[in-house]
């Protein structure tokens, strides 16, 4: 692309580019030309989705219908548990689980023929009936989606289709028309609070970046996504990477840096392979650089890789890492606006925080203002995983309910199961219960109830769950991705976990739930950063929602979920027990004993409780608990 | 600077903007317990790592405890250290280190030093609330000097400061993540295979016994006992001002006759003083100075007593070898002088007789086992203890120090000048060349023997003494870091000197890694210093070449300074090692 001048020279190339959106955005099928844009995600792309582009492709070349089809790739639809997804335009169709050789099978019934293939489309699990369009299906109807505004809708590797999309538009607005401390006020007043986890008002802390005197200031966009689960920012970098760019050189200007840097992890070898392509695309177009659209304002990005610590997510921790030093947090204050990078004033920001801020700009801080609860603006992307039917990204407006989510989104639990709690905020968040299902998530609601928003992972639980396990769980990984830095978070989250152990393995002491209380609490007060400060929230949730079932651990040695396996018991029932020997002869340390015919007992000092009897029994002689 | 208004469990003070909580509070006599926290300001080691969180406290309107030793002041700002939730937190803390701690307080290497030991009992913990996995590293015992046992570190990070951002080598870094995170070397190589100094500034500084000397005691006595061996001692400069700390003493108290007659009574064969031999370093290191000056030889010359400096020098500066004196360190001289010229005196074999170095200083274990510093297949100096091994030996051997009636050394390797004591503090090396030098190139007497502008703590300090109508520029540097900016500044042209004192440890010997712990209060090091210039004050002789026993050594045995037997003696060579 030629280099853009200045803001009409973009004005008119979105114009010009702009038709090429039409099709997209039209909902109707009154139209011969159709488009087919596949995931490109890393989920689908794994599920082989590039192999089924080129395939259609070749379909369509086959078929002779260059003319009037196009397959291309877009960034992620969030439908990502359905994967690879094939979405038709005009028409608004959604083919999920597409397989490279379902390529001719579209081409001929649907671009051929005018007919859907129905096999491929998506079926309401709750209703048992295929849906015909995208905007038809429960997983959308309730999204908003702002910062994925972009996923499911351009080729994430083409700059033409950004800023046909309105791209970079927000950025020439920024530079040409408005002073910093515009661009300031305008986030402000949005309302936009960081994504990573914080909820740190964006604007402050431009402002406060802003305001330090210094030579040099810092961009860096914090792309180190850790959260087990979460993958927004990952999908955005990958299916929006100039969003992320256009709100980092907005972020320089506002704040007076003219050089930033992207934190990303290593692990993320699509984000990164997206993100240069859009750098090299940017800076050719003059829209990154030197004089940027001849506004006097320079501002070039770096990538800097990270080696996947959980930590290098913790701001101070991520500074350190790119200076080159040991990813470990230092105490705050001096807050990185005021000392972050090299000493010099730095503003970080999530990758979501940034992909808001060309929205925000182009349409308005009270146009964002709209969406959220009264604390939190706009939206938020989560990751809906666990005993949940529709797994995937959504991204919602704040201030919607729990029970929106996984009903209506979700299309409720897995296999018809029981709810019994859901998780979010990843790690440093805490275990909301089935009770809790009406709270309207934001920053404040969440923290309220022991959990919090973190980065947006939410797993849900099922009645098959023990909840002492999945603090476990959660514990368990801190405590390997703590830096080792302070004391409680080293030592303290090692001991929580050693009772966390010691309770599941039927060892516990009601004194021990007591210990653990207070640990964990002082591990939530003398922490040095947030990953120490918010390990233990999903010991002390799951301990205050589920004092039953930790009391039922330490008192009766019973697990209710049946997943502690020290605590299980397998008994041979007298009536069942047709003496088959089918139990004895699998048991691999041969603790069942019984002569053919007869009913056969289990020595519970040797059983080692692997379970292989209870699969054998042909006749379900054998119980648990 | 702004002052600011602070209100610490109910009483006001007024601070300087920047002060920190642990500051602050001190000013109004209020004690917050603290572990990592370590502030040598005047040699520019502040840890502020705030990783122990010992010191965590309330301030109103923060929803975690901040760790008063970081956490800066502001206006307004109300602190409360006394409420049950800090003291129980503190408390937590403190049971969870030791929860990771192993229970060998009473066999510890550092059992009464250990500044852990005594935050528990400060606290008044009676019995292990936590229990759990304890860390497992094996032990480092690569090297002669230091001993790393990490099971024992609490991640305080002093150590790592000392190394990366007082010395400059680098050494010690954070390892690994969570519950297996430790303080270690690049890829885990045993400390002798890194570009560590044994400088032992880092053991200095450890609270606990992670980092500690090599125990040499036991040797020592297997030497003593040896009927066949004939066990000489020698005892640096530096020892003598500071081995009465470790016996309850004043810091800085001159011990020297006492520390004879222990040492005596502990049963060495002779009781020699480091001294002798550094007034014969004089000799020798003045004539290479004048020598390098009269013939246009390399300058600057720079000082080579110090071992870890050395060390130092020969990794990271390898392109400038030629330039540091090639003199033996004066223990090296004296036992060189001692296996030669005084064992053919006493009639003893050289392999039959021990040389035991008392030092300061770690780095002198590694120096003594340097393969070039011996002769003729024996070592020049067989053992090293530091001044702590050698309190620890008098009170093994059941001697009363504070009674001891002072003694002499024994000759002739034990008479000295007030030039040779003042090697044990900055500036003193260069000094006592310059009485010597200066009369030597000017041949008239210098009257005023006292160089103040080389003297004291400060971490570069330099002067320019006219010597026969020439500027001759000295500069005195401790602290590796200090010595690093130095050399670059030399190695870019950018610094002309005639002649250069390099010591590693901060204060020079007097602050070496073998000194009675200071724990923190660097007053210590300077009451020594006063020490040992008081004893230099305190002698007839001051200059080295009036020393009557070192003009006969030269007149019986070793010839002319300088000369070819002195270089075969006293001399010697430098290699280059790697950088990193």
């Amino acid at each position: 692309m030629d280099r853009i001048e200045n803001l009409d020279c973009l004005l008119n190339k979105q114009k010009e580019l702009e038709h090429t959106m039409d099709i997209r955005k039209a909902n109707h099928d009154n139209t011969e030309y159709r488009e087919l844009l596949i995931c490109g995600g890393t989920g689908c792309v794994s599920s082989q989705s590039l192999k089924l582009l080129e395939n259609l492709n070749e379909e369509i070349r086959n078929h002779g219908l260059e003319n009037s089809a196009r397959a291309s790739i877009t960034g992620c639809f969030g439908f990502c548990e359905k994967g690879p997804i094939v979405k038709v335009f005009p028409e608004d169709v959604f083919y999920v689980g597409v397989q490279p050789e379902d390529a001719s099978n579209i081409v001929n019934t649907h671009l051929v023929q005018g007919r859907r293939v129905e096999r491929l489309l998506y079926e309401e699990p709750t209703l048992k009936k295929k849906v015909q369009t995208q905007h038809e299906m429960e997983f959308y109807k309730k999204q908003e989606r702002i910062a994925l505004r972009n996923c499911g809708l351009i080729n994430p590797e083409l700059i033409e289709e950004y800023i046909a999309n309105r791209g970079y538009e927000a950025l020439g607005r920024c530079l040409l028309e408005m002073s910093p401390k515009d661009v300031i006020h305008i986030i402000k007043t949005a309302g936009l609070r960081g994504r990573g986890g914080g909820g740190f008002p964006t604007g402050l802390k431009w402002e406060y970046a802003s305001k330090q005197k210094s030579d040099v200031k810092y961009v860096v966009c914090n792309a180190d996504e850790g959260d087990p689960g979460a993958f927004m920012d990952r999908s955005i970098l990958e299916g929006d990477p100039h969003s992320v760019i256009e709100a980092m050189i907005i972020n320089g200007y506002a704040i007076g840096a003219n050089k930033g840097f992207v934190y990303i992890r290593a692990e993320y070898p699509l984000a990164i392979k997206r993100l240069k392509n859009a750098l090299r695309q940017a800076r050719t177009a003059g829209l990154l650089g030197q004089d940027i659209m001849n506004s006097g304002f320079s501002f070039d990005i770096d990538i800097k890789y990270g080696a996947g610590a959980f930590v290098c997510g913790e701001e101070t921790a991520l500074i350190h890492s790119i200076e080159g030093g040991r990813g470990e947090p230092t105490t705050k204050p001096p807050f990185p606006a005021e000392s972050g990078l090299w000493g010099k004033p730095t503003s970080v920001n999530n990758v979501e925080t940034f992909s808001n801020v060309p929205a925000i700009i182009i349409n308005g801080a009270s146009w964002y203002n709209k969406f959220g609860s009264h604390t939190s603006k706009g939206t938020k992307v989560f990751a809906l995983a666990g005993k949940i039917n529709n797994v995937g990204l959504v991204e919602v407006p704040m201030g919607i309910t729990l029970r929106e989510i996984i009903y209506d989104i979700g299309g409720g639990i897995k296999d018809g199961k029981k709810l019994k709690a859901v998780q979010t905020g990843g790690p440093s968040g805490g275990c909301i219960t089935a009770d809790q299902l009406d709270v309207e998530i934001d920053y404040e609601s969440l923290y309220s109830i022991g959990s919090m928003m973190g980065s947006g992972g939410m797993i849900v639980i099922d009645e098959d769950n023990c909840i002492v396990d999945i603090a476990k769980f959660y514990l368990e990984f801190t405590v390997e991705e703590s830096c080792g830095k302070c004391t409680p978070c080293r030592v303290g989250n090692k001991r929580l976990y050693e009772m966390l152990t010691k309770i599941t393995e039927g060892k516990g002491t009601e004194e021990d739930l007591e210990t653990m209380r207070n640990l964990a609490e002082t591990i939530k007060l003398t922490s040095l950063c947030g990953l120490g400060q918010t390990a233990p929230n999903p010991v002390l949730s799951t301990m205050k929602y589920f004092h039953e079932e930790y009391l039922a651990h330490v008192r009766d040695k019973k697990c209710p979920a049946g997943v502690c396996q020290a605590l299980l018991k397998y008994h041979i029932s007298e009536d069942k027990c047709i003496g088959c020997t089918k139990c004895a002869r699998v048991c691999p340390v041969s603790c069942i004993s019984g002569k053919v015919k007869e009913v056969h007992i289990i020595d519970q000092d040797i059983c080692i409780k692997c379970g292989a009897c209870f699969e054998a029994c042909p006749v379900n002689a054998i119980s648990k608990g | 600077m702004g002052m600011i208004s602070v209100n610490i469990n109910g009483k006001m003070v007024q601070v300087p903007e920047g002060t920190t909580i642990l500051e602050a509070a001190k000013l109004v006599n209020v004690k917050i317990p603290t572990l990592c926290h370590l502030d040598l300001h005047d040699i520019k080691m502040v840890n502020k790592a705030a990783s122990c969180r010992v010191c965590v406290v309330e301030v109103e309107g923060r929803k975690t405890l901040a760790p008063a030793c970081a956490t800066p002041v502001f206006e307004g700002m109300v602190v409360k250290t006394d409420t049950k939730k800090s003291v129980k937190a503190r408390r937590t803390v403190v049971e969870l280190l030791l929860s990771d701690h192993p229970k060998d307080c009473l066999v510890c290497e550092k059992n009464l030093e250990c500044e852990l030991q005594a935050l528990a009992a400060e606290m008044g913990l009676r019995h292990m609330k936590y229990e759990g996995e304890l860390s497992e590293f094996p032990k480092d015992d690569s090297s002669f000097s230091i001993v790393r046992d990490m099971t024992k570190c609490i991640m305080c990070r002093r150590c790592e400061t000392m190394c990366n951002e007082v010395q400059t080598v680098h050494v010690l870094s954070g390892l690994g993540r969570g519950f297996d995170t430790v303080v270690g070397t690049a890829f885990n190589l045993p400390m002798f295979e890194t570009t560590c100094t044994f400088c032992g500034q880092c053991l200095a500084v450890c609270p606990t016994a992670a980092l500690a000397e090599v125990n040499n005691v036991p040797k020592v006595w297997d030497a003593i006992n040896d009927e066949k061996k004939y066990v000489v001692v020698q005892t640096a400069p530096a020892v003598r001002v500071a081995l009465g700390e470790e016996f309850g003493m004043e810091p800085g108290t001159v011990v020297t006759g006492k520390m004879v007659a222990a040492l005596r009574s502990i049963g060495f064969d002779k009781v020699f003083d480091t001294d002798f031999a550094a007034d014969l370093t004089i000799m020798e290191e003045a004539s290479e100075f004048v020598h390098r000056l009269k013939h246009g030889g390399k300058l600057p010359i720079l000082t080579s007593c110090c071992p870890g400096w050395v060390k130092f020098f020969e990794h990271q500066f390898s392109d400038m070898l030629d330039i540091p004196s090639s003199c033996k360190s004066p223990h090296e001289m004296f036992g060189s002088v001692a296996k030669t010229y005084l064992a053919e005196k006493l009639g003893v074999k050289p392999e039959n007789m021990t040389v035991v170095s008392v030092m300061p200083c770690v780095a002198k274990k590694y120096e003594a086992a340097r393969p070039e510093l011996g002769h003729g297949g024996t070592k020049d100096v067989d053992i090293v203890i530091t001044t702590r091994e050698l309190a620890r030996m008098i009170n093994e051997a059941g001697i009363s120090f504070n009674h001891l009636e002072d003694e002499e050394f024994d000759n002739p390797l034990g008479e000295s000048t007030g030039a040779s004591v003042i090697f044990g503090a900055t500036g003193g090396v260069i000094e006592a060349a310059l009485r010597t030098a200066y009369e030597w190139l000017t041949e008239e007497t210098l009257e005023n023997v006292e160089f103040e502008a080389l003297r004291g703590i400060e971490g570069t300090k330099e002067a320019t003494i006219n010597i026969n109508g020439e500027d001759i520029n000295i500069a005195v540097t401790h602290g590796l870091g200090n010595a690093r900016n130095l050399l670059e500044r030399i190695r870019r042209g950018e610094a002309q000197y005639h002649a250069i004192e390099i010591m590693a440890c901060p204060g020079g010997c007097i602050g070496g890694g073998g000194q009675p712990y200071h724990h923190g209060d660097l007053e210590i090091l300077e009451k020594r210093i006063a020490g040992i210039y008081s004893e230099d004050r305190a002698k007839t002789i001051r200059k080295s070449h009036e020393n009557p026993m070192i003009k006969k050594i030269y007149e019986e045995y070793l010839g002319e300074p300088y000369g070819e037997k002195a270089h075969e003696l006293l001399h010697t060579y430098y290699v280059p090692r790697i950088k990193m």
